[in-house]
């Protein structure tokens, strides 16, 4: 696959479709390649795709669009809501970009392999369903199953949303999963107490790296309420404490019907914080309150935080719901 | 005596916000005042110029800042002094009270009420309903320790 891809940016170089591919690069070991710029077809020796290309490149894009010329970006299924919503929100120029949608057998996740026993991870090699961990305390085999990100749990299914061509393993038919909102269910029917005690467990790791605003798509604004402007420490030292102690909860309802639930801020949050259960439950009531959307889904409908209709349920829905 | 056994006998005093929008609960509460209808004291009123000025920050601030109840009021759906306000602070407010209660600020302790400025007695009987509601709930979870483990 990766063959094909570096084959077909070069092309696209080569005939000056584009001046620059946005891609993967390869990190220094076999399971952290990082997003990277490619502007010579010599480069792109580097370009990798597999499993742990996890990274959405589409955040990328709002740079990269104001340059001059075409970039040339890859975007998995669920990278081409984050980018819609970008195009929505005039923050990419959907002209200034040529996307190839790569097919995703559901990208992989290092630490979930960790957590099941591997040790010293020295290289890790995959095989269609079967991911092998050469390791310096035992190798292990995995289903690939076992060890994707939570987010390629609830994939939204194989279909691209926006593109220029597909590449040979794109399968638009796939189904999207279900069990989306099942975790959310579950910290619903808890007591007041409970819930807030789950919360004080996650939220309390928070280590404040601020790298689930950084790689979040959503969070594109030129000036965002966690930078603190009095300092040169901007983006590290906190505003106030108001600023510090609701920071979830304040990004989450920023991102609420803008967030295409592309999972980049937990599989980055170094604390594995699931930052993506705040999220689902804005989706979820959304969903129930002012019926099924979809962030990115389209370039073109109103996000329900900026639309309302005269018959609109009443807060206290939330008390009759119990 | 312990620390503990002293907080329990200290009586509760709720601390309770209402942000009011000027053009009609505000009045509203001056009509409830100018007519001697009562409402508690426990009831802090803070003026807005529109229920939708009122940014979702500012309930998660009142909680962060101990307040065990806060509600909302502005000109019914359609009297909007800016036409369209309360209906995008409805859709606000309605996501907002529902991450509230799934954080563990439970919904009671959320709401928002349509008052007219000639309401002054619902106005008044609504804060009381309110105040009784918070009484009944207790004392709320400090929002700002959501980030504190306990043990
Ligand atoms: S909040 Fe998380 S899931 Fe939502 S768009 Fe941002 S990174 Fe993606
Ligand atoms: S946290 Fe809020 S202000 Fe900051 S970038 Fe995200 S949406 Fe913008
Ligand atoms: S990525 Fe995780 S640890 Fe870092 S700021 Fe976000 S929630 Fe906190
Ligand atoms: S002016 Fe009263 S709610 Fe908008």
């Amino acid at each position: 696959m990766q063959e094909e891809l570096i084959r077909r940016a070069k092309e696209l170089l080569g005939d000056g479709t584009v001046v620059r591919v946005m891609g993967w690069r390869k990190g220094d070991l076999s399971f952290n390649p990082e997003p990277a710029l490619f502007e010579t077809e010599e480069s792109l020796a580097e370009f990798v795709y597999d499993g742990f290309c996890g990274a959405n490149l589409s955040k990328y894009m709002i740079k990269l669009s104001k340059l001059e010329g075409k970039t040339l970006v890859f975007l998995k299924p669920c990278d081409t809501y984050s980018f819609n919503q970008l195009v929505k929100e005039h923050r990419v120029d959907r002209e200034k970009a040529y996307i190839i949608g790569v097919g995703c057998d559901g990208s992989l996740d290092v630490d979930a392999m960790k957590e099941k026993g591997a040790k010293g991870i020295q290289e890790i090699t995959e095989d269609g369903d079967t991911v092998t961990v050469r390791a310096i305390y035992g190798d292990k085999t995995f289903d690939r199953e076992d060890v994707i990100l939570e987010r390629c749990r609830a994939c939204k299914g194989g279909a691209h949303m926006v593109y220029d061509e597909l590449a040979s393993n794109a399968d638009e038919e796939k189904p999207a999963r279900d069990g989306r909102f099942s975790l959310v269910e579950k910290i619903e029917v808890m007591d007041p107490k409970e819930r807030f005690a789950f919360w004080q467990n996650e939220l309390s790791r928070c280590i404040r790296c601020n790298a689930c605003r950084n790689v979040c798509p959503a969070c594109s604004c030129i000036k965002c309420v966690f930078d603190n402007d009095r300092y040169d420490t901007a983006q590290k030292a906190n505003a106030d404490t108001f600023e510090e102690q609701m920071f979830h909860i304040i990004r989450a309802f920023h991102v609420a019907g803008r967030c295409t639930d592309c999972g980049e801020c937990s599989r980055v949050c170094p604390e594995h914080i699931p930052l993506h259960l705040l999220n689902r439950k804005f989706i979820k009531d959304i969903n129930t309150f002012y019926g099924d959307y979809q962030a990115g889904a389209d370039t073109d409908s109103r996000a329900p935080l900026t639309n309302f209709t005269t018959e609109d349920v009443e807060p206290s829905i939330v008390q009759e719901r119990g | 005596m312990s620390i503990e056994a002293k907080n329990e006998n200290k009586e509760f005093k709720p601390l309770i916000v209402a942000f009011c929008c000027n053009w009609c609960s505000y009045a509203g509460a001056d009509l409830a005042g100018s007519s001697r209808l009562a409402y508690p004291a426990d009831v802090k009123i803070i003026r807005v110029p529109c229920s939708c000025r009122v940014n979702p920050l500012f309930i998660l601030r009142a909680f962060q800042k101990g307040a065990d109840g806060v509600i909302l009021c502005g000109c019914h759906p359609g009297d909007c002094h800016y036409s369209t306000g309360n209906y995008y602070a409805r859709r606000r407010m309605t996501l907002l009270f529902s991450m509230l209660d799934y954080l563990g600020v439970e919904n009671g302790r959320t709401r928002v009420e349509w008052v007219s400025a000639a309401e002054g007695v619902k106005f008044s009987q609504t804060m009381n309903e309110f105040v009784e509601k918070i009484y009944s709930l207790g004392e709320n979870v400090r929002l700002e320790d959501l980030r504190c483990k306990k043990n």
